[in-house]
């Protein structure tokens, strides 16, 4: 497969980066792993004039905890990075769940987190992981640096808010003030498949009693789905198995699958029912554990 | 002292695989590795639209863009005629579309540049007018009342019908039909599917005006066909033509049919007289390349209570898209589809068979099998589960009962095939043995107290293989036999060639095996070579499981005429008569005193320097293999599943096979051919299908959409043995190529129908995805034909 001419090109810091897009006006992409940008290359369903390919930026490959629990992702941070990561599974139960579901472990090694946040794939598996966490997508561009939640980073699929001269740097969780649960259950044909539905959920529990939910759908809408009202329904009361089931029915609605190759649209809306479900209850079961 | 046969790599050895020292070291020799001096480059341009009437094709921005050397359209391949080329089945095949548009992908132009990337420009820059017609994506559609007539070019052609055929005994049939106590039926759907090399096909066309030959690298199963099939067409004499296919990527029946690339790739190079590769894209191979199945069923199994199987019928309807390019042996239209049930006592069958036109691109390729074989296998073995379960007798019983005893061979087939060897009853014990067959169904009924759904499946088959013997078998009037050519030197190594072409089964492994067998040469000393024209003998190639039985046979036949020479210099060296020498492997000796004798490697010494009076130099000869009948190898696969009742997704518990696949050359190839198999069958059962959608377009044109199955979800698979050696074969091997292939699939969908046999559900249509299993278990319904791309857009 012959992709369509273009430029190349390896900037070494990020400013230079910022000035290469902002000459290339528009028509400049990003280049972080490529396991999405090369492949739409190469069927010409994208054809950029220039890459920017930031991988030889030093110190954007990075992942690490604050010490008030402040989760950082840097731009260059590979899907096998996290997937290896013991401060990842010691932190971030929902990222933990995620990492070796995304893709296949050829793509992990190149593919990174931001990049695919940046892609807003609806059927991303990150992106779940990151609306259930409330997670936030530092920007810099030619006027400095910005930081946006990344509910409202994602404007639609394939969309992002970030204007053609900004590049993301890094992924940020925030603390939390409870304890962190969470877990990512994702149907797929075969491995390396996107979703056919993919459920994200983050809790923080204070004793027995939920504090904080998010709930992230992949796979079941014109973008990534935030469960707002399942997750709502789970705070301020403890794990029940009726809570369980309301939050799996709230969740069930919340989705707008369509119907196409991977299933109906009233499979996939099941597949999350049975997801949410089957999360809340082994979380409920761990904690019952630890305690 | 004898050699011992192992440790010179013969038969029973698991040689380690020469030719994978090359290929593991990335320095396999495939087309696209090839670079000619001044080598232009071709880019094919493909219809959009599955069914349209093309108005205009306006080529000149394409020659506008500098390095492009030649656009291509079907006009100017019609001023040459060769804008329809024959098919491999007695039909037509555009090389580019002159009139419309008859399947999506459907070649339309094509651009010769510089480099790729310049004649992938070029087709962007070709616009080309449709005029839409309405596509034809299914049987169904295509024999409605009043369907457009996807083939306006044929002048007899009224309706999209390919063919009507039958085989069997109709009369005989219908009388046991009335008589039954039972009838089960079965309706059923073998969704088309893509052999999928990893390799795509692909050409170099090297036309050299100054002494007018034309070698081809080529992408092909069959070299010497291709050869055979360019001299006709293209009316070149055929001692000019030299078609080498050198390392090829996998080939599963892709690689067998001709391709309009090929076509103009020689093309190109006749008119620019410099060489022009073209290697095709993923999407152009998965989109118009060869699919196989696609294959309806409606079956019907005349019962007797006691579960005896007293007659079959079975109609089909094929898809073949819109040309008829199966390669299959001409006296069959349906392949060899009437090879199901041989391996049960059967007393009467009968079958119609129809071919439909749709708008798809051609299918029908024995994707890894002996022409439908795998078509057959599958319909038979769902039908013998589902009238097992209508009967409600044990599936394993059930089989029993049927099976052919191991001392009714040789066996009539119920459709006239003659079997000759097998021990099934004692695969079938080995099998339900080693899944533990009778503690499983309590595990299972246990397991259903507490919710959930544990299945088991058996699939049982034997199939023909080795295509053919010249009476019954030819492909456009070819016979089909196979060849081997031995020419040991001087030091007693040698060079062995062949007719068949290996696209990874291990040729180069296993011939030297077989020659090391019949002659006591080390294999490492042999060195096996196929694929060029120019030097290898004519043959059919490799497909249908056809090398092992065919030209393997060759190879042992062409080195049993070496030994007949041989043992006249040993008489010779000896200085004893012919009559008094014997054979042990690797030398002769005199039978009185045996401690005198010469090995093979004196007696090739002898036959270039110390040949006895009368006797032609040199040792070298060459065989023709002409098989006197089929070889059957048969197989049992039994997989258990568990089905989650809230997703529909199941998982393989453990899958068991037992093939007797006659004598084994290297056990470890055999191993690896019997998983690679069952992991297609796997892929066939549980995710692999192209589908299309309603306007004809294809879904499944790359890997995120045509799954195949890697090491990741691939379950594992208990291996176990049964030789009976076939009696008509030279080493009475049977082949082993295609067998799991062929059966396994049924013994998975088996499995999952069986774990959901408490709905009354009896059917879900291959591929058992979640979606449909769990459809299924909720609606109680079967789910059947191919999943229709419901798009809610
Ligand atoms: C076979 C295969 C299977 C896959 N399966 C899955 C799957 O199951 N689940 C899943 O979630 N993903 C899957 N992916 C996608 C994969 O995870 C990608 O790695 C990811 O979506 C994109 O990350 P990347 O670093 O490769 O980005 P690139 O391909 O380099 O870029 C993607 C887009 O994001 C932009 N971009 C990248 N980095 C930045 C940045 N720092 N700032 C601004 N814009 C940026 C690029 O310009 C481009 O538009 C699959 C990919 C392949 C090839």
């Amino acid at each position: 497969m012959y992709p369509s001419r273009f430029n190349y090109e390896s900037p070494k810091t990020i400013e230079e980066a910022i000035a290469l897009l902002t000459k290339g006006n528009g028509e400049a992409k990003i280049l972080a792993g490529g396991m999405s940008l090369i492949p739409m290359m190469k069927l010409r369903f994208a054809s950029p004039e220039m890459l920017v390919d930031i991988n030889n930026i030093p110190d954007l490959n990075y992942h690490r905890a604050d010490a008030d629990g402040t989760f950082h992702i840097g731009a260059l941070c590979r899907h096998s990075d996290l997937e290896k990561s013991s401060i990842l599974a010691q932190h971030q139960p929902t990222l933990a769940a995620t990492a070796p579901l995304v893709a296949d472990p050829i793509v992990r090694n190149r593919g990174t987190f931001v990049g695919s946040v940046c892609h807003a794939d609806p059927q991303g598996d990150w992106a779940s992981a990151m609306i259930a966490l409330d997670g936030m997508i530092v920007a810099q561009g030619p006027k400095g640096r910005r930081t946006i939640a990344v509910r409202d980073f994602v404007t639609g699929p394939f969309q992002n808010v970030l204007a053609s001269n900004e590049i993301a740097i890094e992924a940020i969780i925030p603390a939390t003030k409870g304890i962190r649960f969470g877990g990512y259950l994702k149907l797929e044909r075969r491995i390396g498949d996107f979703a056919t539905a993919g459920v994200a959920v983050a809790l923080e529990l204070s004793g027995a009693s939920v504090i904080r939910a998010g709930i992230g759908l992949t796979g079941v809408g014109s973008s990534t789905v935030n469960a707002t009202d399942a997750a709502q329904s789970l705070v301020g009361s403890p794990l029940t198995s009726e809570a369980i089931e309301r939050a799996a029915d709230l969740a069930a609605q919340a989705a707008q699958p369509r119907s196409d190759h991977r299933g109906s649209a009233a499979y996939k809306k099941q597949v999350v029912r049975t997801f949410v479900v089957r999360i809340l209850t082994e979380i409920n079961s761990t904690k019952t554990k630890a305690a | 002292m004898s050699l011992d046969e192992i440790k010179i790599g013969g038969m029973g050895a698991s040689r380690r695989r020469v030719e994978d020292n090359r290929f593991i070291r990335g320095k396999g020799n495939y087309v696209d590795d090839v670079v000619l001096p001044g080598m232009l480059h071709m880019e094919i341009l493909r219809s959009p639209l599955a069914h349209a009437r093309i108005k205009s094709i306006d080529v000149s921005a394409a020659w506008a863009i500098p390095g492009v050397r030649l656009v291509l359209t079907g006009e100017m391949m019609a001023a040459r005629n060769l804008a329809w080329m024959p098919t491999l089945s007695y039909d037509t095949q555009a090389v580019l579309a002159t009139d419309k548009v008859r399947f999506q992908g459907q070649e339309v132009a094509c651009v010769i540049a510089d480099d790729p990337y310049i004649a992938k420009d070029g087709c962007e820059a070709i616009v080309v007018d449709y005029e839409p017609l309405t596509p034809i994506v299914n049987p169904m559609q295509a024999l409605a009342p009043g369907a457009p007539l996807i083939r306006d070019d044929k002048e007899n052609q009224k309706d999209n019908v390919v063919f009507d055929w039958q085989v069997g005994d109709k009369a005989a049939t219908d009388k046991a039909f009335a008589s039954a106590d039972k009838v089960s039926k079965l309706e059923l759907h073998y969704p088309r599917s893509h052999p999928s090399p990893i390799e795509t096909c692909g050409s170099i066309a090297d036309f050299d005006r100054s002494t007018s030959k034309l070698t081809v690298y080529m992408t092909t199963q069959a070299p010497h066909i291709i050869r055979a099939a360019v001299a006709l067409v293209a009316e070149l004499p055929e001692h000019m033509i030299r078609i080498i296919s050198p390392d090829l990527g996998g080939g599963f029946g892709n690689k067998v049919p001709v391709y309009p690339g090929y076509v103009m790739s020689i093309l190109a190079s006749i008119l620019l007289e410099k060489p022009v590769k073209w290697i095709e894209d993923k999407t152009g191979n998965l989109i118009s390349t060869g699919f196989g199945r696609d294959v309806y069923l409606k079956g019907e199994l005349a019962l007797r209570k006691d579960g005896k199987i007293l007659a079959v019928r079975m109609h089909t309807d094929s898809d073949h898209g819109a040309f008829f390019s199966d390669a299959q042996p001409s006296k069959f239209k349906i392949g060899l589809m009437h090879s199901a049930f041989a391996c049960y006592d059967i007393p009467a069958a009968h079958l119609t068979a129809r071919g439909v036109y749709t708008n798809k691109a051609p299918g029908g390729v024995a994707y890894r099998c002996s022409f439908r074989v795998t078509e057959a296998m599958f319909f038979q073995e769902r039908m013998v589960q589902a009238a097992a379960d209508d009967l409600g007798i044990d599936q394993a019983e059930f089989r029993r009962v049927n099976l052919v005893h191991d001392d009714d061979f040789p066996h009539r087939t119920a459709f006239g095939f003659l079997t000759d060897s097998g021990q099934y009853a004692k695969c079938l014990d080995i099998g339900l043995e080693a899944i533990g067959y009778k503690d499983f169904l309590k595990q299972k009924e246990e397991a259903k107290k507490r919710g959930r759904l544990l299945g088991i499946g058996i699939s049982t088959m034997t199939e023909p293989l080795g295509a053919g013997n010249s009476r019954a078998y030819d492909i456009l009037g070819i016979k089909m036999f196979d060849s081997a050519e031995l020419r040991v030197h001087m030091t007693g190594k040698a060079i062995l060639r062949t007719g068949a072409k290996s696209q990874g089964q291990g040729h180069e492994t296993t011939w030297a095996q077989i020659v090391a067998h019949e002659l006591g040469i080390p294999a490492d000393d042999i060195v096996v070579e196929e694929g060029d024209t120019d030097t290898a003998p004519f043959g059919m190639g490799t497909y249908a499981s056809r090398s092992t039985p065919v030209a393997g046979a060759a190879v042992a036949m062409v080195s049993r005429k070496i030994r007949a020479k041989a043992r006249k210099i040993a008489a010779h060296l000896l200085e004893v008569s012919e009559e008094d020498v014997e054979w042990e492997l690797g030398r002769f000796y005199v039978r009185s005193a045996p401690t005198r004798g010469v090995t093979i490697q004196d007696c090739a010494f002898a036959a270039y320097t110390n040949m006895p009076d009368g006797l032609e130099p040199g040792l070298e000869n060459v065989s023709y293999y002409d098989p006197p009948n089929l070889t059957w190898p048969f197989a049992c696969y039994i997989a258990t599943v568990e089905v989650d009742p809230q997703t529909g997704v199941w998982d393989v518990l453990k899958v068991v096979a037992v093939d007797d696949c006659g004598v084994r050359i290297n056990p470890m190839i055999v191993e690896g051919q019997i998983m690679g198999g069952l992991t297609e069958a796997y892929a066939m059962a549980s995710m692999q299908f192209i589908t299309f959608d309603s306007e004809g377009n294809c879904v499944g044109s790359n890997y995120m959409d045509y799954l195949l199955p890697t090491a990741w979800e691939t379950p594992g698979f208990e291996l176990h043995e049964v030789v009976t050696p076939c009696p008509h074969h030279p080493i009475g091997a049977k082949g082993i190529g295609e067998c799991a292939t062929v059966g396994g699939p049924a013994a998975f969908v088996n499995a999952v129908m069986d774990a959901v046999k408490d709905t009354g559900v009896r059917n879900i249509d291959m591929p058992l995805l979640p979606d449909r299993v769990y459809e299924a278990l909720t609606t109680k319904k079967d789910i059947s034909g191919f999943p229709p791309v419901k798009t809610d857009a």
